[in-house]
């Protein structure tokens, strides 16, 4: 439900920025996701084909990076992957650990044709 | 010809504007706002009555209550005499910015000290959707499971304060309350933390000693 209004930031967000550089086409968008984000790249992709296609953006290809949870250990400082199950190291054991990477959703460029 | 533009935005920041712009309407009437999140059934609405019942009579409290359809949720708050306004998602999983703008206009924001606001149950999309608020708080609760901070991470590391409610019931599950808050612990290190029942009041005044103390230090438009 909420990508049709996050998707719709998306396109917000590059439509200016394609202005400013004075293009006329968009032709690809490449986004960050992180797992924590809370959002689903499937659906953003679903929504794009359709809110671009009357502007600059239709037809552009949508580029997700995504960067897994993570955690960091605060004893032996191992970084290992969030599994839903346990939040102890795996390499020490420490039971204290913090959250090291998967917050971001972010647009970081977009490829534009200026002509 | 093809050039790559550099952007380097964060994204969701149409709701944010939104929620910017609701903060500083709070902050001009000098109104804390509360949002509460919770699965459907962890007991929203019996913390926020909870709350009110022993709050009224220091604090100029409203409420707002999220619900997708009906009005069931406010009634229970409005009986207790405070201004309570429902709004009805209309089937949306969540409350976002634009949607407590329009309580707003229904509500005695200059009367008020304390708005509480109860989300949508969903431990999924309130997670992403600031509203304004000052605080936010996840009201977690026995029978749902000690798993869930780890099944549901983004909402667990968002929040300002963590309450575990219905622990009168805690010998009929097989809840750990220790591997609980040890999947808590690096989602969210430090978070204030309150196990109580709404049903028997057992720990609920831990809760509502931090709430108080919130509210008195908050200062309009220097928190958060």
């Amino acid at each position: 439900m909420h990508e049709l209004s996050i998707t719709e930031s998306i396109l917000k967000i590059a439509l200016r920025h394609a202005e400013q550089a004075g293009a006329k086409r968009i032709t690809r968008l490449n986004l960050v996701i992180g797992e924590l984000s809370g959002v689903v790249g499937e659906s953003v992709q679903f929504y794009w084909d359709m809110i671009a296609q009357d502007t600059i953006a239709a037809g552009s290809e949508l580029h997700f990076e995504h960067v897994p949870a993570s955690l960091r250990c605060l004893s032996c400082e191992h970084v290992f992957p969030m599994d839903g199950k346990s939040h102890t190291c795996p390499q020490c054991g420490e039971s204290r650990v913090v959250a090291a990477g998967g917050d971001d959703f972010r647009l970081e460029s977009i490829e534009v044709e200026d002509q | 010809m093809t050039t790559q533009v550099p952007v380097v935005e964060q994204i969701m920041s149409a709701n944010d504007q939104l929620a910017a712009v609701n903060r500083a309407r709070l902050d001009k009437t000098g109104v804390f706002a509360l949002n509460m999140m919770a699965s459907p059934g962890a007991g929203k609405t019996s913390l926020i009555t909870r709350t009110v019942e022993a709050l009224k009579s220091e604090l100029r409290i409203g409420a707002v209550d999220g619900d997708i359809a009906t009005s069931i949720d406010a009634d229970r708050v409005a009986a207790l005499g405070v201004p309570a306004v429902q709004i009805n998602t209309g089937g949306a999983c969540h409350l976002d910015a634009s949607m407590l703008q329009t309580a707003f206009s229904r509500l005695p924001l200059k009367e008020l000290d304390l708005l509480i606001i109860e989300n949508v149950g969903n431990l999924v999309c309130p997670a992403t959707f600031k509203l304004g608020e000052h605080r936010s708080v996840l009201i977690a609760s026995v029978p749902e499971g000690d798993d869930k901070p780890y099944k549901y991470p983004v909402m667990y590391r968002g929040v300002d304060a963590l309450v575990l409610n219905k622990i009168d019931v805690l010998g009929a599950f097989d809840f750990d309350v220790e591997y609980f808050r040890q999947g808590v612990e690096p989602l969210n290190p430090g978070l204030a933390f309150f196990p109580l029942s709404c049903k028997t009041g057992e720990g609920l005044d831990a809760w509502l000693d931090w709430l108080r103390n919130e509210v008195k230090q908050y200062v309009p438009g220097n928190s958060g």
